[in-house]
């Protein structure tokens, strides 16, 4: 066995850098595309709902690891030569444009019906109505759900170890192989994602019970 | 140019199939377990002592705030420390059982606090049995209540089994790469796996939907 010193902290903290900023780019990437999934969803043109609802349907109806597989050796199909970073990047940005367009979909038409017919009364056009009525309310709505898909989100950076990238979960293996201390290092490694996610879970929670208190 | 090659993969179509059945009694399986745990955790949960409560609620958000890979990785080093032996695939079981209850405390203490104070003393004032008011009036309208959530739960553990493969059991996944390492077709492999598991989670929706059409077609009010 061997120990675990400032080495073996300093590869974990590197590790947690890439979960990180996997995390935070599949939100943003994923934000930008869900925002206009949501949007095509909730449209009057039924082309544009059929396809966005069958899109949500096969990324919410596959497993996360098999969306890697097929985007990571689907880029590398292309002919154009991408890091695994880009590939994996990708990956989750689609994944969470999906989950993301969903959640933000029922927050728009759980707006009250009023606010669109008030909007189309004093003349709005569709940009003005989503940008300055709809959408500022449907965001409010969405906030716990959107909470909770971040953490999900943050937990399936992790799947990434599995098509060979390093982040927290890959450099906690790598340790773990070198250190014979799987528990010690995996127990770690599962304490680092804790400390991200519980504070994330714990505010949307909060902010459920809190809504739910003033819709009574 | 690249050329599909998607007869590499269907000649090992057998080997898929075998794997496809072992990803749904992993599934059913950690279903199952799960749905035990859940059950069990909603008692301990509202048990008179203190120290129990507080370990379900720890238990609960250790589990909901950390990966399910991490967690398998975990149980699968430290159950041979604990002198307990067992093949991966059944440690797999246990890893998405112990998940899956976490999540399934949540939803089911949710359905039974759902279930209004008013409506079990109407219940007594009857004259019910306390096993009918609790079959009747808790226990139905409060599984109605969580079906939706606990099905979806469900639903993403079944995806989640794809992750056992990082420890080798049984299932799709992992006979998914055994494929790609003898024939390199990672691309058409990955794509009609896929295709698999969206067949799987399908039906499965579909059967969830037509359980709920049968048993909890009742008119509320």
């Amino acid at each position: 066995m061997g120990p675990i010193g400032e080495d073996q902290f300093l590869f974990l903290m590197q590790g947690l850098k890439w979960t990180v900023l996997l995390a935070i780019v599949g939100f943003i990437g994923g934000g930008i595309f869900g925002t206009l999934i949501a949007l095509l969803r909730t449209s009057k043109n039924k082309v544009a709902r059929t396809i966005t609802a069958g899109y949500i349907g096969v990324v919410q109806g596959t497993p996360l690891l098999m969306q890697l597989f097929v985007v990571y050796y689907g880029v590398a199909l292309l002919g154009i030569d991408v890091n695994a970073w880009i590939a994996v990047a990708v990956a989750f940005t689609l994944h969470a444009s999906a989950f993301l367009g969903e959640i933000w979909r029922g927050s728009i038409e759980a707006v009250p019906k009023g606010q669109t017919e008030a909007a189309n009364a004093l003349g709005l056009h569709y940009v003005s109505r989503m940008k300055d009525v709809i959408l500022p309310q449907a965001l409010k709505i969405s906030m716990p759900a959107t909470i909770g898909f971040l953490v999900q989100l943050t937990k399936g950076t992790s799947l990434a170890a599995i098509v060979g990238f390093i982040e927290l979960t890959r450099a906690g293996q790598i340790i773990s192989n070198q250190t014979y201390r799987p528990l010690l290092v995996f127990g770690i490694v599962g304490a680092i994602y804790f400390i991200i996610c519980w504070p994330l879970s714990y505010a949307g929670s909060r902010l459920e019970k809190r809504m739910a208190k003033a819709a009574r | 140019m690249y050329t599909f090659d998607f007869g590499a993969v269907l000649d090992r179509a057998p080997e898929l199939l075998w794997g496809s059945l072992g990803t749904v009694g992993l599934a059913l399986a950690g279903m199952l377990l799960a749905l035990v745990i859940g059950l069990l955790g909603v008692v301990a949960r509202s048990s008179k002592s203190g120290i129990t409560r507080a370990a379900v609620i720890m238990f609960v958000e250790v589990v909901r705030n950390t990966p399910f890979l991490v967690q398998i990785f975990f149980i699968y080093f430290a159950l041979p420390l604990m002198g307990i032996r067992l093949n991966p695939t059944v440690t797999a079981i246990i890893a998405l059982g112990i998940n899956g209850g976490a999540y399934a405390i949540e939803i089911i203490r949710g359905g039974i606090e759902s279930v209004s104070r008013g409506q079990i003393e109407a219940g007594f004032a009857l004259g019910l049995h306390k096993a009918d008011v609790f079959r009747l009036i808790v226990l139905k309208p409060a599984l109605r209540a969580i079906y939706p959530s606990l099905t979806s739960q469900f639903i993403m553990l079944t995806l989640t089994t794809s992750v056992c493969t990082s420890i080798a059991a049984y299932e799709l996944t992992s006979a998914a790469q055994r494929i790609e390492s003898d024939t390199f077709r990672s691309f058409e492999v990955y794509f009609t796996v896929t295709a698999i598991y969206l067949a799987i989670s399908s039906l499965m929706m579909g059967l969830f939907a037509l359980i709920s059409r049968h048993y909890f077609n009742y008119p509320t009010r």
